[in-house]
């Protein structure tokens, strides 16, 4: 009993001890450590996550990330191959490959973090310098733009996108190649790189805000001259219309007319014409009918006793 | 059990020796005691627990009250997996959950907005993400600040698709498709990276022409209302005089065919007539034509103004005669 109990005591204080001086060691998921025993590195990199063992107080343990890093560049400026000055921010995505090789190299992150600047900085400068501004724009080398009719119609290369030969993911690419070669000494494993923002700097910006200014003037002209035009070509129509319509009923009337008037002569002619006493009974009524017409109250008569009525009486008086 | 020990050490004083084997069972049973206190954790409903024992991933555990060893052996990471997360790019609302919903400072704000088109112009776009954490041991061990690499993530996606654009796509007519693009291109760089998360959607939230070129946008949109302002007029001109004018023309053809009507119907009237009167006149020919001829005469002649009858023998009147009224006086 005693001796168990002695035996209790003594054990809770060497694991107190052990867990006091370090003999135990904790690595979890996101790390991998390095023993080092005077400042060297004893044995390989422990990557396995869980509890582990080393000598107390002599030996050290190094921590270090097994999780993907972030490397997030400082915005910088830099000038493109058409020497328009860009300000370029980028990330890169990199890992620790190698532990021992980084430890030895490198011995923490803030060193890694500043030979990442550096290089991934240079490379960065190098290919943007290669290359003209769209072409870190734009990646799709084959896309045509979806056009609203104004825009398409219009000169002058509104709406339309820059062609390119390489585009951004390439050059991502480039530089990728670049940078992880000289990264991999480094026990660095470099994922990838990419452009998070460009953007103009100041005075290349003034200079895009006029020149989008001036396009836009231009497609506002382009619907004024639309509207005038638009505006022109239904007053024409306008025009024609009535033409057409008035031209039309005269071209009816006329012919309305002409053919009543033909099918009343034809009506006269028909019945003056039936018989040769018809016709003349006819010239001898139309003569009286145009007596009739013909003589008003301001004519003035002048007759002879050897005119018809006189003669009409005098045949009487005969009688 | 105590007092027992307590008697075998006869040499020690008794009262030392009671009060020596009552602190170790204290202190025991304090530990005891805290560790089944430190043994029981909560995950709400929406998470899910991700036991480590001594540092190394032990298993996963859903909602509701659960067990763990205790003294740091065992280690929980609460995850919510349910929770609808989102992200905001250029803008902020205000009650975020996560640190990662926005940029606190305006001018990362200004920064993620503003972009260059494939144009060559200038647009700031404003937009939201909507994920996940699908994943929570990815989420947890593969990337280090995952949600901040998506934000990165976020950003190199929007430009890349913006930078395929022009200006006019981006802000109207190819929002949707900016949206769907950038979803797509974000999910496989999100599944690249092992992040342990799904982007569910991207939304464009404000997209604009740069502030000091906003007034040349405003004056398109009013050219485009002049336009048809113009056309409106000119329509409304077309309007007002065309229908009239068929009417017009309508009644004119219409008179025509009255005009038609009467002529005819005259024509018969009077064929009629000449026709009667000639079955007389066919009858006693002379009679008739010296009764019509004194017909006239007699309705005509009174009619007439001044009446002069002369003789056979007279050969000159023409200078008697006073013709015209204004010699008359």
């Amino acid at each position: 009993m005693k001796a168990a109990i002695i035996g209790a005591i003594v054990l809770i204080v060497l694991i107190v001890l052990s867990a006091v001086t370090g003999v135990f060691y904790v690595v979890d998921e996101t790390k991998q450590a390095i023993v080092t025993q005077f400042k060297n590195p004893v044995g390989d990199p422990i990557t396995e996550a869980g509890l582990h063992f080393k000598l107390p107080i002599i030996q050290e343990v190094n921590y270090i990330e097994k999780r993907i890093l972030e490397w997030d560049g400082q915005p910088n400026e830099m000038p493109t191959k058409d020497k328009t000055y860009i300000i370029v921010d980028t990330f890169a995505r990199w890992k620790i490959k190698d532990a021992m090789q980084y430890y030895l190299r490198l011995k923490d992150e803030r060193s890694a973090q500043s030979r990442l600047n550096d290089i991934l900085g240079s490379e960065t400068r190098n290919a943007i310098a290669k290359h003209e501004l769209i072409e870190v724009i734009r990646s799709d080398k084959d896309r045509k733009p979806a056009q609203e009719a104004i825009i398409a119609d219009s000169l002058g290369g509104i709406g339309t996108l820059y062609p390119i030969k390489v585009g951004r993911d390439r050059i991502e690419e480039q530089i990728y190649e670049k940078a992880s070669t000289k990264l991999e000494e480094f026990g660095i494993d470099l994922l990838d790189i990419r452009f998070k923002r460009i953007n103009y700097n100041q005075t290349v910006q003034q200079r895009i805000f006029d020149r989008m200014i001036s396009e836009r003037q231009q497609i506002a002209e382009r619907f004024r001259s639309e509207g005038a035009g638009e505006a022109a070509k239904i007053k024409g129509k306008k025009e024609r219309d009535l033409q057409e319509i008035q031209s039309e009923a005269y071209r009816k009337v006329q012919t309305i007319e002409g053919e009543a008037d033909a099918k009343a002569s034809e009506i006269y002619a028909k019945a003056y014409n039936q018989s040769s006493q018809a016709a003349e009974f006819y010239e001898f009524t139309k003569s009286l009918e145009t007596f009739k017409e013909m003589l008003k109250e301001d004519t003035t008569l002048i007759m002879t006793t050897d005119s018809d009525i006189y003669k009409f009486l005098q045949n009487i008086e005969g009688n | 059990m105590a007092q027992n020990y307590d008697f075998e050490f006869p040499d020690g004083p008794g009262k030392i020796n009671i009060s020596a084997s009552t602190i170790v069972l204290a202190v025991v049973g304090i530990l005891i005691l805290f560790g089944l206190f430190t043994s029981f954790y909560t995950v709400q409903a929406e998470s899910q627990g991700i036991v480590l024992r001594f540092g190394k991933y032990y298993n996963t555990v859903g909602s509701g009250l659960q067990f763990k060893l205790p003294f740091g052996i065992d280690q929980v990471l609460i995850v919510p997996v349910e929770r609808q997360l989102k992200q905001e790019f250029g803008f902020y609302t205000s009650g975020g959950t996560n640190v990662s919903q926005y940029s606190v400072s305006t001018a990362e704000r200004n920064a993620e907005r503003s972009m260059v088109t494939g144009d060559l112009n200038a647009a700031s776009v404003e937009w939201v993400i909507q994920y996940r954490i699908t994943d929570p041991k990815q989420f947890l061990f593969e990337v280090r600040s995952p949600e901040f690499t998506l934000r990165d993530i976020a950003e190199s996606v929007m430009r890349a698709v913006v930078g395929d654009r022009t200006v006019d796509e981006v802000i109207t007519i190819g929002r949707q498709e900016i949206e769907g693009e950038a979803l797509i291109k974000m999910q496989e760089l999100v599944q690249k990276y092992q992040l342990g998360l799904s982007i569910n959607q991207v939304q464009l939230k404000d997209v604009n022409p740069p502030q000091p070129v906003q007034p040349s946008f405003n004056e398109v949109n009013q050219a485009q209302q002049q336009k048809e302002q113009m056309i409106n007029v000119a329509n409304g001109e077309y309007n007002k005089v065309v229908p009239r004018a068929r009417g017009e023309a309508e009644q004119k053809i219409q008179e025509a065919e009255g005009y038609a009507l009467k002529r005819v119907n005259e024509a018969e009237g009077d064929v009629a007539n000449f026709v009667a009167v000639l079955e007389e006149y066919k009858k006693a020919k002379d009679v008739t034509k010296q009764r019509l001829y004194l017909e006239t005469m007699q309705e005509v002649i009174p009619n007439m103004g001044e009446k002069i009858i002369i003789d056979e023998g007279a050969s000159q009147i023409l200078p008697l005669l006073n013709l015209g009224k204004g010699a008359k006086e």
